[in-house]
């Protein structure tokens, strides 16, 4: 029995909310079976070890530690990292905004330092077990096939897990020492989310721009660019401290300890520097809110449009005017910019490259109308005025869903817009791909609609599995099917068929639809 | 001239009945006040004066005009406003007031004029181009009443309107609906300040276990209870216990 206030007492205290949390994400809030949910985690796992073995299991026992390894395992590492800052920029940043039981452990007798400091440690722990879950099937499938010293890159992962939280941790203090706690929370969320894209993009780009230096002209797959001689040359000698996480992955146990010891050490001086001045920050932060705001404008002349129109109005008025909510939903934009560098170089050379923009273009439609329509359906703020009001429900849904199909064409538009100028057939199949991926993806949110703060569009996916997963199929089955019509198959009609089924099945499994 | 509203048998049923057969008759022009114990079935009831719970049975008529049948034209003569301020934090008090206007249909020179004399009215002026975000929960109680004013209902509802707000606004707010009534409009309040109940209300009604109980003026209701010169908090709890034994 640990007594209350000690490292133990605040850690015990911890692993049981965050264990309950975890319980109830995973259980959809107590609504699934915990025995549903181990066969659905048992049915995941070995689905993800399938797709290991698809992707690495050939070159399992013929991965040699040369330089060329050494470059491969290094990019896909720090691929794995920047997800890993992004997501411990957000677990920081959360920290330091979330109320929660922040006012009671500040007004309490006990050392605040000690329960941030086990709250910050637990944030590390929660990332590196999520990377070393993700980690994990391509892990085994490579110490099945290559021999047990894969195992070694557990470690290796849970090193970077904890450097990522060190990291996220300084960046943050940092931000809040610069630009003040206002900022900071815009900044770093908005940090988070690019960091988080941005390799997966750099890499893209870079494989595009390569495009005309390979001897075939062809656009190398992501991957394949980290083994080029031009990056090969770029690359340090073997024995740089920069190769270590890759050696470490390798198996190279001296190196791995050597790796693990310094992320941990690195991460404790993080957590001891930061816990001490923890509450100092929280404070700052939570003074935002008893802050005066700032007139945002002068009152300017009451129009007369029709509820529909006004309706559409505010949904744009309450967008645009939240930069958090823009980022975040602008964020599947980002993976537009590859296609976008793509078509930009693709002018006058044909159709080739439009056939690979199209589906990419589908896909971020149906993923960004999922997210406005939820924004728009679910996240609205004021549901009893809008439900009060003498507009018909339908003129309602209507306009709601109006408003984010009109998004939709203004995001859009322009990459159309280029696509006509390469093959008309192109642009038309990308028209009606992405209109008809963003209906799919709006009509199952409002099928699922549930009333939520639009604060919690993040956590969205939690109120319903079954929406989450749907909007994910319709949209890679609208791809696929633009994808095939553009290339001119009648075989584009199998997805459009599936994409149909998904819809029809999503509905029937609807709260509404049953 | 019908009422301002008329309940007949209604019935609304969760994991219990939350509302069981409840009959209520407000007058055009009357300050009406719903008591009861928590969970008696106020709100709900409320919820579906205002159009935003569907009874399982029974008839609500607004001026007349059946809530059931043509929501839309019901709606068009009642504001609903509940304990929790639902206002955008993105929009200006001032934006707000144009948007409610616009979905009530109000012509927009007219909403504008309105909504100025009551952001002065309510002490909000300072406020008005600023984002309702900053704003503490007194100040958004009395924007989300603006809201309820800006389109002129004839009945305006409100659930535990007074719960958090400081005396000043508390009174402030009073003032404003006593002012709505001595033009002819009509309030429907719950409360939990038996105090102002006792005040404020031309008739007050007392419901429990989904039933009206009671319901009259002070001195109907201490006749009822049986209790001669007693406050409206004995006389109240004594009729819940009443009905609880019963």
């Amino acid at each position: 029995m640990s007594h209350p206030g000690t490292l133990v007492w605040f850690a015990r205290h911890e692993s049981r909310l965050a264990w309950r949390d975890w319980l109830a994400m995973m259980t959809a809030g107590g609504r699934w079976h915990t025995r549903s949910v181990a066969i659905i985690c048992i049915i995941v796992l070995v689905a993800l070890h399938l797709l290991a073995l698809s992707m690495v299991g050939r070159f399992a026992g013929l991965i040699e530690p040369d330089r060329t390894a050494l470059v491969v395992i290094t990019g896909c590492a720090l691929l794995a990292w920047s997800l890993m800052l992004s997501q411990a920029l957000e677990s920081v940043t959360r920290a330091f905004y979330t109320r929660a039981d922040l006012d009671l452990i500040l007004s309490s007798p006990v050392a605040a330092r000690k329960m941030f400091a086990v709250r910050m440690a637990t944030m590390a722990l929660s990332i590196s077990a999520m990377a070393l879950l993700l980690a994990a099937p391509f892990i085994n499938v490579l110490a099945i096939g290559g021999g047990a010293h894969w195992l070694a890159a557990y470690g290796a992962v849970a090193a970077l897990g904890a450097i990522a939280a060190a990291v996220a941790l300084a960046l943050t203090v940092a931000l809040f020492r610069a630009i003040g706690p206002r900022r900071t929370r815009l900044i770093a969320q908005i940090l988070a989310a690019v960091i988080g894209a941005a390799f997966v993009i750099g890499l893209q780009v870079v494989a595009i721009v390569s495009a005309d230096t390979t001897p075939t002209g062809a656009a190398l797959s992501r991957y394949a660019v980290l083994g080029t001689d031009a990056v090969l040359s770029l690359a340090p000698a073997a024995d740089s401290l920069v190769w270590w996480p890759a050696r470490a992955i390798l198996g190279e146990i001296g190196v791995l300890t050597v790796f693990l010891a310094t992320s941990l050490a690195v991460l404790l001086v993080a957590i001891l520097l930061v816990a001490r001045n923890f509450a100092d920050h929280v404070i700052a932060a939570s003074s935002l809110a008893q802050s005066a705001p700032k007139p945002t404008g002068s009152a300017r002349a009451f129009r007369q449009i029709s509820p529909k129109r006004m309706l559409r109005r505010k949904e744009w008025t309450l967008l645009k005017r939240d930069p958090w909510l823009v980022s975040q939903t602008l964020m599947q934009l980002l993976y537009l910019l590859p296609p976008a560098l793509l078509l930009w170089r693709s002018f006058g050379s044909g159709g080739a490259a439009a056939t690979l923009i199209v589906p990419v273009l589908v896909m971020a439609a149906g993923q960004l109308a999922g997210g406005l329509a939820w924004l728009a359906i679910s996240g609205e703020d004021a549901p009893d005025l809008v439900a009060t009001a003498p507009v018909k429900a339908s003129e309602i849904v209507a306009a709601k869903i109006e408003a984010v199909l009109g998004a939709i064409v203004f995001a859009f538009a322009p990459f159309v817009l280029a696509l006509a100028f390469i093959s008309a057939w192109h642009a038309l199949t990308a028209i009606v791909g992405v209109l008809t991926a963003a209906a799919g993806a709006t009509a199952i949110q409002f099928w699922f609609r549930a009333q939520a703060r639009r604060s919690y569009f993040r956590r969205r996916q939690t109120s319903s599995r079954v929406a989450t997963f749907a909007e994910a199929f319709s949209s890679i089955a609208w791809a696929a099917t633009a994808a095939l019509a553009a290339a001119g198959t009648w075989l584009a009609l199998v997805p459009g068929a599936f994409g149909l089924i998904v819809l029809t099945g999503t509905r029937r499994l609807s709260p509404r639809g049953a | 001239m019908p009422p301002a509203l008329a309940i007949r048998g209604l019935v609304k049923r969760f994991d219990r009945p939350a509302v069981d057969g409840l009959d209520l008759v407000v007058r055009q022009g009357e300050f009406y006040t719903l008591l009861g114990p928590n969970g008696a079935g106020k709100t709900t009831t409320l919820r579906m004066v205002a159009g935003l719970l569907r009874p399982d049975a029974g008839t609500i008529h607004i001026h007349g005009i059946d809530a059931l049948a043509d929501p839309v034209a019901a709606k068009r003569c009642v504001a609903w406003i509940s304990d929790e301020p639902m206002i955008y934090d993105k929009l200006t008090p001032l934006e707000y007031l144009e948007f409610v206007a616009g979905l009530w249909g109000v012509e927009a020179r007219e909403a504008q004029t309105r909504a100025h004399e009551l952001i002065g009215w309510l002490g909000l002026g300072a406020q008005a181009t600023q984002r309702c975000e900053g704003l503490s929960k007194g100040m958004r109680q009395k924007v989300a009443l603006a809201g309820a004013l800006v389109h002129d209902p004839s009945v305006i509802i409100l659930d535990e309107p007074l719960t958090g707000l400081d005396a000043g606004s508390a009174r402030q707010v009073k003032g404003v609906l006593r002012e709505r009534v001595a033009n002819g409009g009509t309030v429907i309040m719950t409360t939990h300040i038996l105090e102002v109940a006792e005040r404020m209300a031309d008739r007050i009604g007392v419901i429990a276990a989904g039933r009206l109980i009671a319901q009259g003026t002070l001195a109907e209701l201490r006749d009822q209870a049986g209790r001669g010169a007693a406050s409206l908090e004995d006389t109240f709890l004594a009729l819940v216990a009443e009905q609880a034994a019963a």
